[in-house]
């Protein structure tokens, strides 16, 4: 088993009286991708900065492919990749004019050809970086973070703000990246996301991580399967072994473990009855419920042990 | 990877990137002429007293734009690229890479002192070409001299005001405030004949009216000598070695708010 990508140990972080990251523990392995989830201001992008070097960090253990990143290494930044969350890229020069820029930087840079495939901007590579679409400008920032051919790349939210076809088109881009042996440490707040790229998850909520695991396994903390539907207004009311909660958008919604025999009670006693259940649907467990339940939870005690401002106090300026 | 490769690459990209926005490198190259012809058709026909004879305007005017050119093209210029590349995140995206931050700030200070040198050049071939200006030959070494030593000054002063701008959209009104009132009272912009005592003493503070005088003594037609001005190259110069002190110690790689 080759060495983890990175470990970190009791990694903590203040912004002045503000408690940043308490106390973390993290493990990436080589060649997965690991994603953060939080809600903003959790604290993911401090994580991720001290992991990149661009932080100290005020306690803690962190190695980054076996340095320590507050170094500042020159010889750990050749094998580091890192995207930021903000577009930072001349306007004026082509793409590949960008690429090359930034391959100069690097002793063992690579191919711009192959940089191009990867993040699928071949077509584009005489194209100025202020005539790309919003997308495409995003994908241009993989591709210098691709520019020296790290073994290890940081994503800070890749696609927010992202139409659905250039999501997925981002996607296609991280799942090859893995196909090239890459690790990938990511920063989401899309759920699908983390739940479609990511081998293991870790929930970070204030300044903490609440869970940490594969999708699938955090999902299966939860019940197997939601089935949700409409319940007519003439209908009697529901038997014992049918009793749901009511849903926010007036659907009643029965979580259970055994979803075909709940199923089969349900239009059972609906045919009986001579009853159509609208809008029915049966849903599996997804990342989304743990991760409401756990943002949740953690919001609630957070505000029980804490006055309320401080509760809902932000961290200071993300992109500080 | 050799570090001077690497500077040298650098420059070669912040060139690349100067010409690529064709508007603001034209005008960095328009704005001291406009001076130049301005200045020369309010002023140009009045005769001046110089160490050793009387002149025209013509003969201060050559001099002051070209010491005009050198602090916009490295003091402005510097101080305000610096404070966007930092607002957008370029210095910090540079900061994760293998190139040190120091190789991206000399490769751009380095860019700036060529363009300041090309501004020099063009404005005394301009001088030369349409108002009859001698180009004395005894004194072209304290000339070029002072040139090099004004820019690296005042190269370092741009950089080391960065560190009090905190952000780019701050960074005109604070950069024109510390400069525009000094081409006023530092015989840039006016010939000040006889300036109040205070006005005088104010302006000898700063390191402008220093860099104006050293290179109007090394324009000056009469001169005999070679032309240096050694206290006057001494103030730039102190005012350079403290200004890279600044900014060694109080850069930024982000902005400051």
């Amino acid at each position: 088993m080759t060495q983890p990508a990175i470990v970190a140990t009791g990694l903590r972080k203040s912004y002045g009286p503000v408690q940043a990251v308490r106390g973390i523990d993290l493990e990436v392995r080589t060649g997965e991708v690991f994603a953060l989830l939080g809600p903003n201001g959790a604290g993911k992008t401090t994580i991720v900065e001290i992991l990149e070097g661009y932080r100290q960090r005020d306690a803690g253990d962190v190695h980054v492919l076996g340095h320590d990143p507050a170094r500042h290494d020159r010889a750990l930044r050749e094998r580091v990749g890192i995207v930021l969350q903000s577009t930072s890229l001349s306007q004026y020069l082509t793409v590949e004019e960008t690429i090359e820029q930034y391959r100069g930087y690097y002793a063992h840079p690579r191919p711009v050809g192959e940089i191009l495939d990867v993040v699928g901007l071949a077509e584009q590579r005489d194209t100025r970086a202020n005539r790309l679409s919003g997308g495409q400008q995003r994908r241009l920032d993989v591709a210098v973070g691709l520019a020296g051919d790290p073994e290890l790349l940081f994503l800070d939210e890749p696609t927010t703000g992202f139409d659905p076809a250039a999501r997925r088109n981002a996607w296609e881009l991280i799942t090859n990246l893995k196909a090239l042996g890459k690790t990938v440490l990511l920063t989401t707040h899309y759920m699908d996301e983390a739940e479609h790229l990511a081998d293991r998850v870790a929930i970070v909520v204030h300044g903490e991580i609440v869970a940490q695991g594969a999708p699938r396994d955090l999902a299966k903390g939860e019940h197997a399967a939601v089935v949700r539907f409409a319940l007519p207004q003439s209908a009697p009311a529901l038997p014992q072994a049918l009793a749901g909660a009511p849903s926010a958008n007036g659907l009643v919604q029965i979580e259970t473990e055994q979803p075909t025999r709940l199923l089969h009670q349900l239009t059972s006693w609906a045919v009986e009855h001579q009853l159509d259940l609208e809008s029915l649907t049966v849903s599996r467990a997804s990342l989304e419920e743990t991760y409401l339940r756990l943002t949740r939870d953690a919001e609630r005690q957070a505000a029980e042990v804490a006055p309320p401002e401080a509760g809902s106090r932000r961290r200071r300026g993300r992109r500080r | 990877m050799n570090d001077a490769l690497l500077v040298v690459r650098q420059v070669r990209y912040e060139n690349r990137w100067f010409w690529r926005n064709p508007p603001a490198a034209f005008f960095t190259f328009v704005f001291p002429l406009i001076f130049l012809v301005l200045f020369n058709v309010i002023f140009g026909n009045n005769e001046i007293e110089v160490p050793g004879g009387t002149t025209n305007e013509s003969t201060f005017y050559v001099p002051a734009i070209a010491a005009l050119s050198v602090v916009t093209a490295c003091y402005t210029n510097i101080a305000m690229t610096l404070c966007y590349t930092r607002d957008d995140g370029v210095l910090k995206r540079i900061r994760g890479t293998p190139l040190p931050i120091w190789a991206y700030v000399t490769a751009r200070v380095l860019h700036a002192v060529l363009v300041g040198m090309l501004l020099v050049v063009i404005v005394v071939a301009f001088g030369r070409a349409f108002y009859d200006v001698t180009i004395p030959s005894n004194t072209m070494a304290a000339f070029v001299i002072t040139v090099i030593v004004g820019s690296a000054a005042f190269s370092m002063l741009g950089l080391a005001v960065t560190t009090v701008i905190p952000n780019a959209e701050a960074a005109p009104a604070i950069v024109n405030f510390t400069i525009l009132p000094l081409f006023f009272i530092s015989d840039v912009f006016i010939n000040l004949e006889d300036p109040p005592a205070w006005l005088d003493t104010l302006a000898n503070v700063f390191p402008v009216v220093h860099f104006s005088k050293a290179m109007q003594t090394a324009f000056n037609p009469f001169e005999s000598g070679a032309g240096f001005e050694p206290a006057h190259l001494a103030v730039i110069a102190a005012w350079g070695v403290a200004a890279f002190i600044v900014a060694i110690r109080r850069f930024s790689w982000e902005p400051r708010t």
